[in-house]
């Protein structure tokens, strides 16, 4: 028989639980609150939290210095493009990984998840040798493959995972009733791998958009992301703490959301399947 | 079963990703090792042969190399144990019954979608500033001096930055793994009067030791490659240097392809090693 919990209990632990999840969450707070702060407010001894001039000012002034949208831009195309591409690529490998297993497919599995444990800085000077030959240095279409490439593994394991849950007694059935391959694909797979490729594509898309070494190591101006966008903050001049806030809570402000949408599969994608 | 035509159609779809892995994988790291054996300075002479093993006993004997190491081991134990430590805690009391706890699971769990450069520059300024940071505030709303952080203590600093990023990887893993634990094993022992303590240490420690291994193997890959954190903060200054990012400034600051390289295979090697022991876990887990 269950154990009835007492509410005092309850409400222990729903007041411990709130004051550590509010601490842990509180930089982000604080950072959402100081946008909306003028510079002076931003730096007043003592801090003030809710009770100030709310002003939207820092918004236009980080969008009018530095021209934002151009670096949110760049931010969509890389991990947007990286992700879909990654997907499409990936969804055939996974498919047939999940449904014509061969000996090797653990092998190659394996092997797939080592190339992401490769130290993107060993790698670094070759990469970057090449970007210069191919003329792909600090354009949006060198990170798009780069960073495809590094999310290529989860990317292939995550639909593996998800492939593999599918019954396969559907595919024999629809395979007996003549169905071809082509059909197997478009009408009985496709409908029941949709959330899974939908995951897949939230939380890697998540992953391209954070990525901080490549983009960091080969934009300079032009295909900058928001990453890199940020990083030119780190050499201030003068006041900034409220435009610093601005810029940041407008980087991360959709991940955030988009965030919250993956947390499930977050576990998951970042484990190969290990946990569930 | 599956029909010879079948299995060519496979290995067809498998092709495109396979091919591009093996491209991307083999191709710069044959690069780096071809490199790591020659003297190689792009903007002082240029490709000037093949040294042996030079570049790679110097990185080692080099005055930098043992003190990065120790920061690397200081930074991903630190890190580690922290965020092993409050994750289990955080797990088990996420996993009691509350109200709101979709919001508090939230609130924990959104720092990991903070991008490393926004989070390491909110820290390093908006709490860690020595004037005007929120830290600085506290310190002296109780009469002390407050503390020059990325400086005095820097490495400190960056455990804390790299920890806040994450805590909520590791709470989400073993909150996954302690949910499912079987309660009435735990009721069991409870009615029969083991205490709180005990049983945490018999059951559910033993239950999450897999989810913990799998949590240090992941965090310590990708720890040992921190990065942005350390670029943004401190530039490698005050003691921060890690292993990384001394093959970093070695390969892009000051252009010593050679010589970076050589730490560049040190570095695969050493996360090879950790990649083994993950690899061993997660295979045995494909076959069940």
């Amino acid at each position: 028989m269950a154990r009835a919990v007492t509410n005092r209990r309850k409400s222990v632990n729903t007041i411990l639980a709130w004051i550590v999840g509010l601490v842990i969450f509180f930089p982000i707070l604080w950072t959402i609150l100081t946008s909306f702060k003028t510079e002076a407010q931003a730096i007043s001894s003592p801090p003030v939290f809710l009770f100030f001039d709310w002003t939207l000012e820092n918004y236009g002034v980080v969008q009018e210095r530095s021209d934002y949208m151009r670096f949110l831009w760049n931010s969509v195309i890389i991990a947007g493009g990286s992700t879909l591409i990654g997907v499409i690529i990936a969804v055939p490998a996974a498919w047939s990984m999940a449904f014509v297993p061969s000996r090797r497919t653990k092998d190659i599995l394996l092997w797939m998840l080592s190339t992401k444990m490769l130290p993107a800085v060993g790698v670094l000077y070759p990469i970057y040798l090449m970007f210069i030959r191919l003329g792909l240095l600090d354009t949006r279409t060198g990170l798009v493959i780069v960073v495809m490439l590094i999310n290529l593994p989860i990317i292939v394991w995550m639909l593996y995972t998800y492939f593999r849950e599918i019954p396969v007694d559907i595919l024999e059935a629809a395979r007996m009733d003549g169905a071809s391959l082509k059909e197997e694909i478009l009408h009985v797979l496709t409908p029941m791998a949709v959330p899974g490729i939908a995951s897949t594509l939230l939380l890697n898309f998540i992953l391209a958009w954070n990525e901080a070494f490549w983009t960091l190591n080969l934009t300079a101006a032009k295909a900058a992301p928001l990453t890199a966008f940020i990083a030119s903050y780190s050499s201030p001049e003068g006041l900034f703490f409220a435009k610093l806030s601005a810029a940041s809570t407008m980087a991360i402000a959709p991940i955030l959301i988009l965030g919250w949408f993956s947390q499930k599969q977050l576990v998951r994608g970042l484990t190969f399947g290990a946990v569930k | 079963m599956a029909t010879q035509h079948s299995r060519s159609a496979a290995r067809l779809m498998m092709a495109p990703a396979v091919i591009l892995l093996l491209g991307w994988m083999l191709v710069p790291l044959m690069m780096t090792l071809w490199f790591s054996f020659r003297k190689y300075l792009p903007l002082r002479g240029g490709d000037q042969g093949f040294v042996g093993f030079d570049n790679f006993v110097r990185f080692i004997t080099s005055s930098a190399f043992w003190p990065s190491v120790q920061t690397t081991l200081v930074i991903v134990g630190g890190v580690l144990l922290i965020t092993i430590v409050l994750g289990v805690l955080l797990a088990i009391l996420l996993d009691q019954p509350m109200w709101g706890q979709g919001v508090v699971r939230i609130l924990v769990i959104a720092p990991f979608f903070v991008m490393p450069t926004v989070s390491a520059l909110v820290w390093k300024n908006m709490f860690m500033d020595p004037v005007n940071g929120l830290f600085a505030h506290l310190w002296k709303a109780f009469g002390a001096e407050p503390i020059v952080w990325l400086s005095d203590a820097s490495l400190f600093s960056i455990i804390l930055i790299v920890s806040w990023q994450w805590l909520p990887f590791a709470t989400l893993i073993l909150l996954t793994a302690i949910q499912s634990l079987d309660s009435e094993q735990l009721e069991a022992a409870e009615m029969d009067g083991a205490p709180v303590f005990s049983r945490f240490v018999y059951i559910v420690l033993p239950h999450l030791s897999r989810a913990i291994t799998i949590v240090i193997l992941i965090q310590t890959i990708f720890l040992l490659s921190v990065f942005a954190e350390i670029f943004v903060t401190t530039g490698g200054a005050f003691g921060t240097r890690t292993l990384t990012y001394l093959i970093y400034q070695r390969v892009l600051e000051s252009q010593n392809v050679g010589l970076g390289s050589a730490g560049g295979v040190y570095a695969i090697i050493l996360a090879n090693i950790v990649a083994a022991f993950l690899m061993r876990i997660v295979g045995k887990n494909l076959d069940a």
